[in-house]
């Protein structure tokens, strides 16, 4: 009973196909040597590898968005810490209800958040900088700085602390050379989960980017909605190899099932 | 997640309490902050935004008028697009159901190296771009001679081409596709709760496998797939990217609609009002069916 017979293998191929047939074509539509979108048939070019650079939009969208996440995954965790570290070691009346209220991110629809944050950064006069994209970026990447951050926290052993204590370190001490270290695979973690996030996010920030602060996916969308050309494809493999890059270093150092686990709780 | 909150063991002593009340506030309070300035105060400025008035010369006039609010729920333009955004996620989560349970199951079968290797192949896309995956299934849909034609058609599945992009049927395909690994990952969990030893338990006894599927199997995993369709439908409902893509600028739902009104169309009030009844409809729809899940299976998830 434990094994799989035929038909179930059948329907495994079946379904690992339909699930990488959109990644593995955009992937080999980059590699056209043509014009025009087409198959690369009898041998493949990088010419529309080089045709980014000749599109500076992409690439500074590019680095927009490898600065977003990068700040703003490291600034939710700033936040996420000391956070996570009271949800983990105290039991105190509205902890459930704290806890609900930071995972909160992850229930609103990213248009809803799109829309909210727009709102408000226009009433403050500051609409489509730097600085709004970021602190909009940390709020909806915290819940997953936070999560993996309270795992760690959560598991980790307090005789350690205690040792320390008694050896008469305190405070900030403490802190740094005893609790920080032993949370520190899970921080790491949350940074790198909180990067993708952010380096992901489209829906959110399309409403909030203005010409100069075009993010990669934002900028990616408004070239499609005008029209697909194998230039789109070929932004598209290199962010799809950024992302398997990260993805693989993830799982090696936290194991990608365990990162993900949290990430199908709806948050209850 | 609230199994990791929950086994903190309480303080021992009560005079501690106020003490670790003060301590764990005093470390949350920069996150409270952050989220009451730039989340709390956001939202309720959205909801405020929905009362306001607008015109084509006028601009935003902030006053407390029912005006949006009405012409969404006259208007029958907004009434089918709220119910073709709902009939496209309920879709989406059948297959998703479907195609995804079977899948987990298959998968949690396999031997350790595969079972790793697979599940990372199935659940990596979640963190690929939507935006490039969603390019993906615009090119194999790609016209009259799309591959997916091609082969649906060489296949005898089909006798003429289907059109799929600027179509219903298109979102519905590659939202599935999208979604596909929340409820893999869903199911997944539920399954690593069950004990093999019980489907041997029911072999021995001479249960055949469709048997065991639907007796034993089923009822067991079904806590994981409700709880996955609920992430899938609301995920869905309210997803931008794909249906943006695939359904063009003339095929709305409530995600696109309101982002028109906002950058197009430049009606704030208005796309304010789509984007708060989105939101209101779907809490309303996942408090409500995760209360009905947790009071049917309460065994479950005690």
């Amino acid at each position: 009973m434990r094994t799989n017979g035929p038909l179930a293998l059948l329907f495994h191929a079946i379904f690992v196909v339909a699930m990488l047939a959109p990644i593995v074509v955009v992937c080999l539509v980059a590699f056209t040597p043509e014009g025009y979108l087409s198959m690369p048939t009898t041998h493949f070019s990088l010419r529309w590898f080089r045709a980014i650079a000749n599109y500076p939009e992409f690439v500074h969208a590019f680095w927009v968005s490898l600065g977003l996440g990068a700040l703003s995954s490291f600034v939710a965790l700033l936040f996420a810490v000391p956070a996570a570290l009271a949800i983990a070691r105290y039991s105190f009346r509205g902890r459930d209800a704290l806890a609900a209220l930071f995972l909160s991110p992850l229930m609103i629809p990213h248009v809803v958040l799109g829309i909210a944050f727009l709102r408000f950064f226009t009433a403050l006069g500051m609409g489509g900088s730097f600085p709004t994209l970021l602190v909009a970026h940390v709020v909806v990447v915290f819940p997953f700085a936070l999560r993996l951050t309270l795992a760690a926290a959560t598991g980790m052993d307090r005789s350690v602390e205690m040792a320390a204590v008694s050896l008469g370190a305190g405070g900030w001490t403490l802190f740094r050379r005893v609790t920080l270290p032993l949370i520190l695979p899970g921080v790491i973690s949350g940074w790198a989960l909180a990067f993708i996030q952010s380096f992901d996010d489209l829906t959110m920030t399309v409403f909030l980017a203005a010409p100069g602060t075009e993010t990669l996916p934002v900028r990616m969308f408004l070239y499609i909605q005008d029209n697909i050309d194998p230039l789109v494809t070929s932004v598209s493999a290199c962010v799809i190899a950024i992302t398997m890059t990260a993805l693989i270093l993830l799982d090696r150092f936290y194991g990608l099932d365990r990162v993900l686990a949290g990430k199908s709780d709806p948050g209850r | 997640m609230s199994a990791a909150i929950d086994n903190v063991p309480a303080s021992a002593a009560p005079a501690a309490d106020t003490r670790d009340a003060r301590a764990a506030w005093a470390l949350s309070v920069p996150a409270l902050m952050l989220f009451f300035g730039v989340l709390v105060i956001p939202l309720a400025m959205t909801v405020m935004l929905s009362f306001h008035d607008w015109g084509q010369y006028k601009g935003i006039e902030p006053v407390f008028i029912l005006k949006n609010w009405r012409e969404i729920a006259t208007d029958p333009y907004y009434a089918e697009m709220f119910w073709r955004t709902f009939r496209i996620a309920l879709l989406v989560t059948l297959i998703t159901a479907m195609l995804g349970a079977p899948e987990a199951y298959i998968l949690n079968r396999m031997s350790g190296r595969w079972k790793s290797f697979f599940l990372l192949v199935i659940l990596g896309p979640l963190l690929i771009s939507v935006v490039a995956r969603t390019l993906g299934w615009a090119l194999l849909f790609g016209g009259n001679n799309g591959l997916v034609n091609k082969l649906l058609m060489s296949l005898g599945l089909i006798a003429s081409p289907l059109r799929f992009m600027f179509t219903e049927t298109g979102m519905v395909v590659a939202l599935a596709h999208v979604m596909m690994p929340f409820m893999v990952l869903s199911v997944w969990a539920a399954l690593q709760r069950v004990d093999p030893q019980i489907e041997n338990a029911a072999l021995s006894l001479g249960a055949n496998p469709l048997t065991i599927i639907r007796r034993i199997v089923l009822p067991q995993i079904m806590p994981g797939v409700l709880s996955g369709a609920i992430i899938v439908f609301s995920l869905s409902a309210s997803a931008f990217a794909t249906p943006a893509i695939i359904g063009g600028r003339r095929l709305k739902v409530a995600s696109t609609l309101a982002y028109d009104e906002f950058l197009n169309t430049l009606n704030w009030p208005l796309g304010a009002a789509v984007a708060v009844l989105l939101l209101l409809a779907l809490v309303l729809i996942v408090v409500g069916s995760n209360a009905l899940i947790e009071r049917r299976y309460a065994e479950v998830f005690r």
